[in-house]
């Protein structure tokens, strides 16, 4: 398929699906290698992987460890380039934007680094504002009251005044996405969010994240482990193996039980619960 | 979260200003040769005004000639060493960074007295080469307190602290060996001293490079804060962070270079400074890196006060104060943080 075809495709499945819906994030034929060494064989690959994200979507890269997630994301956030192929923001190479624009439009949750002096909450979601400010800047009060409202975002007014390092996981992880609304984004991009919450905050961040997708227009990518959420979150699932990315589509049209077994290395079932949304049922190691 | 506003930062700063004024007027006071203050303050004034006809001999030579400069070169060393503290810690991510822990302070030493060796006759030489031999030592400690390609916090303390034992004991080497008269003594170099006598010229060349690189890290505070939280989510909230550490790494080197240039390696007084001033005034680098400076100018000017009187007239070297001061608390915070 040739560029121009697939972006023809993409547009026209993007009016069918969405009467506003806009192509965000355009990840055409994109590759990585990891070396140790120069001239030596890489030690990881991620192959030419291909899918589109529109506003409004939410995208969950699934696979097992060592699959290629945190790669692929990586290579979507700009941080590093691809080796071949394209990774673009409604035309634009991630990679080649510079760091302040692309922080004014890619917004990522990391898996937390320590904090190495204490930090109130609300002076953490304030950092969000820095890719809008110059050197030397103080925060105006628009930046206050953009913070303020990323704090409400995600339910955490009552959090402004605690201790980065006082309050719990699940808080932590809402203060943590709140400065990346202050950012003010188009694309939130989240690195396995749901580590070490209990199963009540993980519906939270996730109820949180499909509500800004559905009402904010962001387009959310994670990377995550947990099939049964991916499925009911996610309106795409880009599925890596390997560094092969193995199969992009529905929860539905992905989640086949012989693909699975096959990326997971488990037996399972895969049924559709009451709504269409694919249910795995995990049965034990398979040999 | 409280709005953090130029208006802020000027009257704290203000603040600490008075407070090293009166420090200053105090220094002045106390020594072997004692004025009451109201010599003092009369002197002072014809000295503002431009009488200087009216000022005694001895105010001339005491204070003009002997305490003044001394007090001068010892807020600047102070300021110096305090923003390189305050810089490193946010380099390094590690709030026990100091340049006199991590070795780069007797490096800057090596680097100088190397440079007196080398080309005595050349002033502007040491502190040049102070400057190199302390961007040198920083960048072996980065280097070797790496693990598995990460920034390891107690490697790198651990690295920084065998670096200093190395360089000090070079230092003995090469100043038991090949010393001339006019180089000054192990003592000054491995302790930190400020009685030596500059050329006023020097005093300007310091000031002026104070200014420079203090500024200079100044203009990356807003940076620093959100680099403290991480070199990855940094670069994702739009900091330019490789250009922001070369920034931190030289502006930092040259403040350590021109501090131990003149006054030998004063220890802790780059950790204790900006811890304090984060109590006082949180760790926002917009108004710790002023604080810092005002904070490191009392904190030097009280130990050296301390230094010319406790044993008076005998007198010890301001390096020896600072250490007292300041190892416990690197204990402490070393503890509390392992805690």
């Amino acid at each position: 398929m040739t560029e121009t075809a697939s972006l023809t495709d993409a547009h026209a499945d993007a009016s069918a699906q969405h009467h506003s819906s806009h192509l965000r994030i355009n990840v055409e034929q994109a590759s990585y290698a990891y070396h140790a060494r120069k001239q030596k064989a890489p030690l990881f690959t991620l192959e030419a992987t291909t899918f589109q994200a529109r506003e409004r979507e939410f995208v969950a890269i699934l696979g097992p460890n060592a699959s290629g997630k945190s790669t692929l994301l990586r290579l979507i956030s700009g941080a590093i380039a691809p080796l071949s192929g394209r990774v673009e923001l409604d035309g634009f190479e991630t990679c080649h934007l510079d760091v302040r624009t692309r922080a004014q439009r890619i917004a990522l949750v990391q898996q937390e680094s320590p904090l190495i002096f204490p930090i109130l909450a609300g002076d953490y979601v304030l950092q969000g504002r820095h890719p809008h400010g110059r050197s030397l800047w103080f925060e105006k009060d628009e930046d206050f009251a953009i913070a303020e409202k990323a704090l409400a975002q995600v339910g955490a007014e009552h959090l402004r005044d605690r201790w980065m390092h006082e309050i719990s996981g699940g808080e932590k992880q809402r203060v943590v996405l709140a400065r990346a609304l202050a950012q003010q984004p188009l694309v939130l991009l989240l690195d396995e969010p749901t580590l070490h919450l209990d199963i009540r905050a993980q519906i939270d961040l996730l109820c949180r994240l499909r509500h800004l997708a559905d009402e904010h227009r962001y387009t959310v990518i994670e990377v995550t482990h947990d099939l049964d959420l991916a499925a009911e979150f996610a309106d795409q699932i880009v599925l890596l193996h390997r560094g092969k990315c193995l199969r992009v589509g529905p929860p539905a049209a992905v989640y086949q039980r012989d693909l699975l077994q096959q990326v997971f290395e488990v037996s399972l079932e895969v049924e559709p619960d009451p709504n269409g949304r694919p249910r795995v049922f995990v049965q034990g190691r398979k040999n | 979260m409280k709005p953090m506003t130029v208006r802020h930062v000027l009257w704290s700063c203000a603040i600490l200003a008075l407070l090293l004024l009166a420090m200053v007027l105090l220094a002045l006071r106390l020594g072997a040769v004692p004025f009451s203050f109201g010599d003092l303050g009369q002197n002072l004034w014809w000295l503002i005004t431009g009488q200087t006809d009216k000022v005694s001999t001895d105010f001339r030579l005491i204070m003009v000639d002997i305490r003044l400069p001394r007090i001068l070169l010892g807020i600047v060393v102070g300021a110096a060493l305090s923003v390189a503290g305050a810089g490193f810690q946010a380099l390094l991510r590690n709030p026990l960074a100091d340049p006199y822990v991590l070795g780069v302070s007797s490096g800057a030493a090596l680097g100088a007295i190397l440079a007196l060796l080398a080309a005595p006759a050349l002033p502007l030489m040491t502190p040049l080469a102070a400057f190199l031999g302390a961007a040198a030592t920083i960048a072996a400690v980065y280097f070797l307190g790496r693990r598995q390609g990460q920034l390891d916090s107690g490697t790198l303390l651990l690295a920084g602290i065998v670096t200093a034992s190395f360089l000090s004991a070079t230092i003995m080497f090469l100043m038991t060996t090949l010393a001339t008269r006019d180089l000054r003594g192990i003592a000054f170099w491995l302790m930190g001293d400020l009685s030596a006598s500059l050329p006023r010229g020097l005093l300007w060349v310091l000031i002026a490079g104070f200014v420079i690189a203090a500024g200079a890290i100044l203009t990356t505070a807003s940076d620093l804060n959100v680099l403290l939280s991480g070199e990855r989510e940094a670069m994702h909230l739009g900091v330019d962070v490789t250009r922001v550490k070369l920034v931190v790494y030289i502006s930092a080197s040259v403040l350590t270079g021109l501090a131990v240039s003149v006054s030998g390696a004063i220890g802790y007084v780059g950790l204790l400074v900006p811890h304090v001033m984060r109590m006082f005034f949180g760790s926002d680098y917009r108004l710790l890196i002023p604080t810092s400076a005002l904070g490191g100018a009392i904190a030097i000017v009280v130990a050296d006060t301390l230094a010319r009187t406790v044993i008076a007239p005998t007198e010890l070297p301001v390096g020896a104060m600072t250490a007292m001061a300041g190892a416990p608390v690197f204990i402490y915070l070393l503890r509390r943080r392992l805690a």
